[in-house]
């Protein structure tokens, strides 16, 4: 049974790795020989693709721009989706149910036509082609889901625990700061490396509300390389290859959260 | 608490560092486009025009087409429309575009001293971005865009591979029995066929676009399309046996209902297929994925001696000016410019695009030749003076896909894609009741 | 309920959903509220006047588009066999690195990658592995001696979505793994413990033990599964393009081309409508079928 399993295991470890690996070994060929030269290690490393990647991809303002843009987007989500969840499990006030069923209605409705809504509302706001035009929306997206994880976090937090804190002359405010978050630190860290993934990839709203190139994120830089016809493949998974390598040191930090984690407040339900 | 609040406070001021407006300097003209290969070309273009005529024109990259035609309809809704950008849509859109006041009617430049802007431009790409009188959309006629190159499609095939298979490769197939004559000779050499992006069904639609003018003859096609001749008559049902033809007689590379158009350049660049139907703009990716690709270009098949045989072309890329723009003039004099002989050389040069410009075509490398000798015997539906309806279309070519898969047959697709058609001109009459 | 607290409490507790709500009702409720107006109206996305056709765009979603509804069938399809085998295998890979944490850490990582990577790079060694000329799938399948099975993969209608479905879960089961995992990993050995000293089966301890305590991370498992999955696109695009014919068309391709290609922009709010209406019912029924599950 065991060498079964790590049979499977293998085997699919194999196939995650295999296109990482030909990513990075492509970013070392030539144009011409990228899907002629079928070899895992390329027989000449073109260092100059990343070097063109970094160049021509502008990859110095975009790569500070998505850190800017990941950061605020994921600290904005974190702060204002742990505050209302906490609201949702632990306060009472009209409406709590409407508002979060509301929350969690918009989560499952995905609405492709809304795009130009919202354009047109950044745009009326006055705040179209600036950063804050660009990260409030996307704070917006990943507020329902995150408040959906947290509040699950929250609804475990032990009664004692919350009556001590009250004893002690706690406000709400300092139960939800040094009670309840710490509880849901798994949930947290689910929603900082989900979210941060997908500021970190997006391009079609950079793309639609930002005109000045000082603003874009780092998938413009990688658009460059895509022509309408034209694709310059090495240099293309040479930028791939850079913006990856962020995202999943991100992971390798997160995911001790995770693990010690979801179970605590999944479990006890 | 303390914690929080200065995890608040970070997070106030990066909100506020984002508030800013960039201070940029607004420029004269501003120019929206969409082509990334082209880019640093345009670049170097409007330095010169800067230096030469003391106008700042910038351009700004938008990837892929798809955020690009978002980004134009958003802008469209909020007029934020930059001087000059490009409208990838169908004339329908196109006219719609025009009705909403957004695009400047180009006319009276072009006729302007005798019609010299007119006059230097090929005209089959500059008709698809004008509206003939009568016009079905009721936009006033003339010319709203300027074509900055052509384009046309035909096919390729590789020299090597066919004298591997024992074809001649100074003599392509020019007629149907030759090409599925040559079809059995690929598949004994066991050479893959044709290959094409055909999930892009537009593809699709080109192919059998070409071999409808050639099989009825263009009025005939013109007049299904006004809806005076139904797709079941037997030159439609031809027209679809053609494909059915081409799959039994081993004519297609495997994949190729669902291939991308970009899956199928690499196949053909790099020499695992004998043929491949293409724009011209694929010398430009062959060249950078194999330089040594030894390939010629050569014309549909004919099918109907009695009728030519038209190809698809036309502007490739185009751009229109901004009507409620107050840049307006300077944005016209910029793209005259851009169109004339030596931007057009230079564009050629750096690009391997087709020239709009007529004057321009000695810049371009021998196989782009190949090409261009055939921009005379060009279409394009942007230039027919009725428009098909986008429903009857998708029906049209997803149902060769169906008989490209031997789930339907030919006759089986006609009366679908004429089903449609009426139910959309019941559609159309009700909506106008 | 409101009425137990002081209206200054009341005060206090809508400060902390109040960011929330505001950020919710400017960017989700009024976008909503447009695109459910623009349903209501015949328009092509560009002119500035529309016509006002009331529900006639839902009534022909509904009894006069079967291309639709085999979109959905199609996106319902993917997420089926997601939820079943993408899920299944996230689940067998979880209890496998929890037991055997020889090179768990790295399993850990590598099960992840998939997520992590470009949709770019995906679709270009999918795009190679089924291609039906040179791919991959077919070579081995050769080596083997099945060279009969040899086929266009994508291009064929019985294998072409089951093979879009194939990478999708390639794709996701990174995800699942990881929530699956942790769930695992939080179940106290003493429990375990206990059991082996009962001399209770493997297979026992599975059942009674593994499964009960995981019914919740299940759920939450299942309800990201079905939301990722029915909003597959990126997929669908790199690889077949929706075809052959309309074989691996899906909602969201349905609703961009109604946008784009077909002019339809109004019509396309509707869709959307449809598909978001019909994930909630979907999603709803799941989460009050757990809650019902979790009183017995």
């Amino acid at each position: 049974m065991n060498l079964g399993v790590q049979i499977v295991l293998l085997t699919v470890a194999v196939s995650c790795i295999f296109p990482l690996v030909w990513m990075v070994s492509s970013s070392f060929k030539t144009q011409a020989t990228v899907f002629k030269d079928m070899s895992l290690i390329p027989k000449t490393f073109n260092f100059k693709n990343y070097v063109e990647a970094w160049v021509d991809g502008h990859f110095g303002i975009y790569l500070f721009n998505s850190i800017f843009y990941t950061i605020t987007v994921v600290l904005g989500i974190v702060i204002i989706a742990s505050l209302a969840a906490y609201a949702f499990a632990r306060l009472r006030f009209p409406g709590r149910n409407l508002f979060f069923f509301m929350f969690l209605a918009s989560m499952m409705i995905p609405l492709p036509g809304a795009f130009v809504a919202v354009y047109v509302l950044v745009t009326k706001l006055g705040i179209a082609n600036t950063r804050l035009g660009y990260i409030l929306p996307q704070i917006n997206g990943g507020l329902a889901m995150g408040i959906f994880l947290i509040k699950t976090f929250f609804d475990k937090m032990p009664k004692d625990l919350e009556d001590a804190g009250r004893i002690d002359g706690c406000t709400k405010f300092g139960i939800y700061w040094h009670i309840a978050l710490p509880l849901a630190k798994p949930a947290l860290a689910v929603v900082i490396i989900f979210n941060a993934l997908a500021v970190w990839s997006e391009y079609l709203w950079a793309m639609l509300v930002l005109s000045d190139k000082n603003l874009m994120p780092l998938q413009r830089g990688l658009m460059v390389f895509q022509g309408a016809h034209l694709v310059q493949y090495p240099v293309l998974m040479a930028g791939i290859t850079i913006t990856v390598i962020p995202i999943i040191f991100l992971y390798l930090v997160m995911q001790k959260f995770i693990i010690k984690g979801i179970s605590a407040g999944a479990l006890k339900g | 608490m303390h914690r929080f609040r200065s995890i608040l406070a970070i997070f106030i001021i990066l909100l506020m560092a984002g508030c800013g407006k960039p201070k940029v300097k607004g420029a004269d003209v501003v120019v929206w486009h969409w082509m990334t290969d082209r880019d640093s070309a345009f670049l170097a273009l409007a330095e010169k025009y800067n230096k030469e005529k003391g106008v700042d024109v910038k351009f700004e990259l938008y990837a892929p087409s798809e955020a690009y035609s978002s980004k134009i309809r958003a802008a469209a809704q909020t007029n934020a429309l930059p001087e000059v950008f490009g409208v990838m849509a169908e004339k329908r859109d196109f006219a719609a575009y025009i009705k909403a006041g957004h695009i400047s009617n180009l006319t009276g430049y072009m006729d302007a001293q005798d019609g010299a802007w007119k006059k230097s431009l090929f005209e089959k790409p500059l008709a698809m971005n004008a509206f003939l009188p009568g016009n079905e959309f009721g936009v006033d006629p003339g010319i709203y865009g300027v074509p900055i190159d052509v384009t046309n499609i035909l096919f390729l095939y590789n020299k090597d591979l066919f004298k591997k298979a024992g074809l001649d490769p100074e003599n392509p197939p020019k007629t149907w029995p030759e090409f599925l004559a040559a079809g059995k000779k690929l598949k004994a050499a066991g050479i893959p066929g044709l290959v094409s992006g055909w999930g892009e069904i537009w593809m699709i639609d080109c192919l059998a676009s070409n071999f409808a003018f050639n099989v009825m003859g263009e009025e005939k096609v013109i007049e299904t399309i006004r809806g005076n001749v139904p797709y079941t008559d037997p030159d439609w049902v031809r027209v679809f046996t053609l494909f059915k033809e081409m799959k039994d007689n081993s004519l297609l590379a495997s994949g190729i209902v669902t291939m991308v158009n970009k899956t199928a350049e690499l196949i053909f660049a790099n020499e695992q297929a004998a043929l491949a139907f293409n724009g011209s703009w694929c010398v430009n990716v062959y060249n950078g994925m194999n330089p040594k690709l030894n390939y010629g270009v050569m014309l549909p098949p004919v099918v109907n001696s009695q009728h030519p045989m038209i190809i698809w072309g036309g502007a490739g890329s185009s751009f229109v000016v901004n009507e409620k723009s107050p840049n307006k003039e300077q944005a016209v004099e910029f793209l005259k410019w851009l169109t004339a002989p030596e931007q057009q050389a230079f564009l050629a040069i750096e690009t391997k695009n087709l020239p709009s410009n007529k004057n321009s075509l000695s810049s371009i490398p021998p196989i782009l030749a190949e090409f261009a000798k055939h921009m005379d015997n060009t279409t394009h539906p942007n230039t027919f003076p009725v428009s098909e309806y986008p429903l009857v279309i998708e029906a049209f070519d997803k149902g060769i896909q169906g008989i490209l898969i031997g789930e339907k047959t030919p006759e089986q697709i006609a009366q679908e894609v004429e089903a449609m058609k009426q139910k959309q001109k019941k559609a159309a009459q009700q909506s106008q009741n | 309920m409101a009425f137990k607290e002081k209206p200054k409490a009341i005060f206090e507790n809508y400060l902390f959903v109040l960011p929330a709500l505001a950020m919710f009702f400017t960017f989700s409720i009024y976008p909503f509220y447009k695109v459910f107006q623009l349903s209501l109206y015949n328009w092509d996305g560009i002119s500035p006047t529309m016509k006002f056709v009331g529900f006639s765009q839902f009534k022909d979603i509904f009894f006069s588009n079967p291309v639709w509804w085999s979109s959905m069938g199609n996106a319902a399809y993917i997420t089926l066999l997601a939820l079943i085998i993408q899920n299944a295998l996230a689940l067998i890979l979880a209890l496998a690195v929890d037991k055997d944490i020889k090179g768990g850490n790295a399993y850990r990582v590598i099960f992840y990658l998939p997520p992590v990577l470009s949709g770019i790079v995906v679709g270009l060694i999918w795009n190679w592995i089924y291609d039906g000329n040179y791919g991959l799938l077919n070579f081995w399948l050769s080596k083997i001696g099945l060279a009969h099975l040899t086929r266009a993969w994508l291009a064929e209608p019985k294998t072409a979505l089951t093979c879009v479905a194939i990478i999708h879960m390639w794709k996701g089961f990174g995800w699942g793994f990881v929530i699956l995992l942790a769930g695992l990993q939080n179940i106290p050995r003493e429990l375990y413990e206990a059991a082996k000293v009962d001399g209770a089966s493997g297979w026992d301890t599975f059942m009674r033990i593994t499964i009960p305590l995981m019914v919740p991370v299940f759920v939450l498992v299942s309800i990201l599964t079905i939301l990722g999955t029915m909003n597959i696109y990126d997929l669908i695009v790199a690889t077949t393009g929706g075809g052959p014919g309309y074989h691996t068309e899906v909602p969201i391709t349905r609703i961009l081309a109604s946008m784009r290609y077909t002019s339809r922009f109004g019509y396309a709010c509707a869709q959307g409508l449809v598909f978001g209406v019909v994930l909630l019912i979907v999603s709803m029924t799941q989460i009050w079928f757990s809650k019902y599950l979790k009183q017995e």
